[in-house]
């Protein structure tokens, strides 16, 4: 095929996977229900595959589709479904609107070292150590993050700007949202990664996606075999260049009337730019001139060795186990353990499947959800916890279980999550007002849901909180409550384990009332 | 003119004008609130929420008497938590629609229905049927949720809670309609009528650490008072207030209190609870500070039973 409808058709479902992805982020109002979230993510390569690695099912099996659609296409995945793909699309245009040089390519060898040793470390240390390097790396993630957070904030910017005009005018159709903002340091990692991407989109292409993204190196492996792809047509063929000019991934090699297909993302521009039309997209011809191709044992053995290597540092980087805070003073909160969302089941497998797309905290109504920084160990950095002193988790709210992509989160039914013990509550009488200031408060039994949290006599007439633990489900709404700083009265210690909480006995209350008692 | 005199005068023309633009602010509410016809507080008993309204409300003269043609009406009920009507832990949906009603039929402009809530807001307000229910009355259902919704007030006569952040449809509206639900409560004991105001400010973390009782009551001295205070007694729950953690919480009074005075309806209302009111300390202190009056002996209540 010549045509220019490729192109077109790339454009559409470029567009189309973008603005769905995007909205699924970006959805402040829950517009969308739940279950739609799970087919516009249903594509998604890495998430998918974690998914059914845990739990294989036709429902997580996008990935299959895109390794079928991979072998028979290329890689028109990462043109016209990533996410991360598509928007270094848009960069490498705006590159090329700053600066003509930014939009002429031209032919570029591979990275063969960096792309493959990358894509044998992440596999490597995730099999032996745990997902980080997933985490880090997985275009979708990467894209969820930049989605949570820049571009939301920003929508929410707008949002109350609108907002704003509108209820003045006594119109509430549009509300104003606080826009909350996440812990400094979790922005280190998505505006390293914006500032990587966006460089390398604006003045290379698609350059990350053919030498960092081990998601589009393995899909690269498979389209050296794909059934369909770009041929150039020796006899049109003058050797103009244009082609490789026009090629976002630098591989065509115009000389040689060669390209390298494992580099190729289907994107079809080659197409439009060959003046000759001799290029064209359909079965493979095969390749007409030997490349005189001899592997270089010393550099494969190096290769070998380094990425042993990194996958030592790797394990080494996980710890072995959840970090243990050091002991403080008497009225610091103490966690032993962080609280992990609930549908995890534990942190341990939490932390397993977990990429860090940030899809669950940017869905969370109540802002509970906030990236981790080192509370699971450093390996664990952006992947989600619960901090209780910026939101509580919702009693009858059940969001996060069930959009995650990766089956990190599973699906909760709302009475089971209602009994989902996340962690327990511990309270430090040291710290709390009654103790401290001699006058009432009971925040935290106030908000909480199943009362575990109790307000028992006290001094005088004041009353103060107790914990029944088997009834504590770790929600949250006590230490959220708890107006003590810098340190909560009460506080929620992660379980390591999810467990089945009691379930809250209740008695009849019983009072007169056939008339008024005044 | 020498400078004393100067800044003599001056300093008296500003007080002036200070005083003008003081005054011009109140003017909204500080007419005396019109008394009940011939009664300072009617109960009911023994019919659904609406119709208790509807009779209570027709007892004393009609809503009319107190929102008049024109007006911006705020009803602000409970809307707390995320849960279903029949848990009471909100304000029944039902009676919010009818207060509704009779304020369109008094002939009011718009009326407004919020609360900050604890849990989520949005949730909050499709879940306790409070949101649809005003709607279909035509109220507005709006917002509570963002801080940029609240306007810093002063309250001159507060012993510890000198300022707080105050909803704005509380500062634009013409009338304000308290529509608490009776409940216990762990910290406070019982919430009603006057705790109810917890849910027009932004920032309850101070009133939970500044002496709770206090704040609860020096809120009473604020400018802005409601016309009226109707206290759903429907499903009442006496237990593992104020969130509620079964329908085993609540027994069904199907009761309702309306009254002017919240110090006085918050008297009755902890009778209803069977409390001593005398233990409940923020209605003793609100009473003390001149909010109302504990005794209901001095008062001419109606009591209806259905």
């Amino acid at each position: 095929m010549r045509s220019g409808l490729l192109k077109r058709i790339r454009i559409f479902f470029a567009v189309v996977f973008i603005m769905a992805t995007a909205f699924v982020f970006i959805d402040f109002r829950d517009i969308l229900p739940d279950s739609y979230t799970g087919t516009i993510l249903y594509l998604q390569f890495v998430p998918s595959l974690i998914k059914y690695i845990t739990l294989p099912s036709v429902a997580a099996a996008g990935f299959a589709v895109i390794l079928i659609l991979t072998l028979l296409t290329g890689r028109t995945y990462c043109s016209a479904i990533c996410p991360l793909g598509i928007i270094q699309d848009a960069g490498s245009r705006l590159g090329g609107l700053i600066r003509r040089r930014f939009r002429r390519f031209g032919y570029g060898k591979p990275y063969t070292i960096i792309r493959y040793g990358i894509l044998v470390i992440t596999i490597l240390v995730t099999i032996t150590g745990g997902i980080y390097m997933v985490s880090l790396l997985d275009p979708y993630s990467i894209f969820g993050r930049f989605t949570t957070y820049f571009l939301k904030p920003v929508v929410l910017l707008l949002n109350n700007a609108i907002a704003g005009i509108l209820n003045r005018g006594d119109i509430y159709s549009l509300y104003r949202i606080d826009i909350k903002g996440v812990t400094i340091a979790a922005y280190i990692i998505p505006v390293v990664f914006f500032l990587l991407v966006a460089a390398m989109s604006v003045m290379k292409g698609r350059l990350y996606c053919n030498t960092i993204c081990p998601a589009g190196t393995l899909l690269g492996l498979i389209s050296k075999v794909s059934v369909l792809r770009i041929n150039i047509d020796h006899s049109g063929c003058t050797r103009c260049g244009r082609c490789a000019l026009a090629c976002k991934a630098s591989c065509i090699d115009f000389h040689g009337r060669d390209i390298d297909n494992s580099r190729c993302v289907g994107c079809f521009n080659c197409i439009t730019a060959c003046r000759e039309k001799a290029i064209s997209y359909g079965l493979y011809r095969g390749r007409l001139q030997s490349d005189g191709y001899v592997p270089d044992e010393g550099k494969r053995s190096f290769t070998v060795g380094l990425l042993f290597l990194l996958a030592g540092i790797g394990d080494a980087a996980r710890g072995r186990d959840v970090p243990v805070p050091k002991k403080q003073s008497t009225v610091r909160e103490k966690k032993n353990l962080p609280v992990c969302l609930p549908g995890a089941t534990s942190i341990e497998n939490f932390l397993s499947r977990c990429t860090a797309c940030s899809l669950c905290i940017s869905a969370c109504p109540k802002n509970v959800i906030h990236p981790s920084i080192a509370e699971y160990g450093i390996a664990g950095i952006m992947q989600p916890r619960m901090d209780y002193h910026r939101g509580f988790c919702n009693f009858e709210c059940t969001i996060c279980t069930e959009i995650c992509p990766t089956g990190a989160l599973m699906p909760l039914a709302t009475e089971a999550k209602k009994l989902t013990q996340l962690g327990v509550a511990r309270f430090i009488k040291e710290n709390c007002i009654v103790h401290t200031e001699k006058t009432d408060c009971g925040a935290c039994s106030e908000h909480c849901p199943t009362k575990a949290v109790e307000m028992v006599h006290y001094e005088a007439n004041l009353v103060i909180p107790e914990v029944t633990d088997d009834i504590c489900i770790g929600c949250g709404a006590c230490e959220y409550a708890c107006p003590t700083t810098p340190y909560k009265a009460i506080f929620v210690d992660g379980n390591s384990e999810h467990i089945s909480a009691k379930k809250p006995e209740t008695e009849k209350a019983v009072l007169k009332t056939d008339d008024f008692p005044f | 003119m020498k400078r004393r005199v100067f800044i003599k005068k001056g300093t008296a023309a500003g007080i002036a004008a200070g005083a003008a633009m003081a005054l011009g602010n109140r003017s909204g509410l500080a007419a005396p609130v019109p008394p009940l016809a011939g009664y300072d507080m009617v109960a009911v008993m023994g019919g659904s929420p609406e119709a208790m309204f509807d009779l209570g409300i027709q007892s004393i003269g009609g809503l009319g008497r107190y929102v008049s043609k024109g007006q911006k009406v705020v009803i602000k009920p409970n809307i707390g938590w995320d849960v279903t009507p029949d848990k009471g832990a909100n304000t029944h949906p039902g009676l919010v629609k009818r207060i509704a009603e009779h304020c369109f039929r008094a002939g009011a402009k718009e009326v407004y229905v919020f609360d900050n809530t604890c849990d989520d807001w949005v949730r909050c307000y499709s879940n306790s049927g409070i949101e649809r229910a005003a709607k279909e009355a035509g109220a507005k259902i709006v917002p509570g949720n963002s801080e940029s919704y609240y306007q810093n007030v002063t309250i001159p006569g507060a012993r510890i809670l000198k300022s707080a952040k105050v909803h704005q449809l509380i500062l634009d509206c013409d009338v304000f309609i308290n529509v608490p639900v009776l409940k216990h409560h762990s910290s406070a004991k019982m919430t009603a009528a006057i705790k109810n105001m917890m849910g027009v400010v932004w920032d309850r973390r101070f009133w939970h650490s500044n002496n709770l009782h206090q704040c609860i009551a020096d809120f009473t001295m604020y400018e802005r008072k409601p016309a009226l205070n109707i206290v759903d007694c429907y499903n009442v729950m006496l237990k593992n207030g104020p969130r509620g953690v079964s329908v085993d919480d609540l027994v069904q009074m199907k009761s309702l209190l309306i009254s002017p005075d919240w110090v006085a309806v918050d008297t009755a209302a902890a009778k209803m609870m069977n409390l001593n009111p005398e233990q409940i300390d923020y209605i003793k202190i609100a009473s003390r500070m001149g909010a109302g009056t504990m005794n209901l002996e001095s008062m001419n209540i109606h009591r209806i039973k259905m």
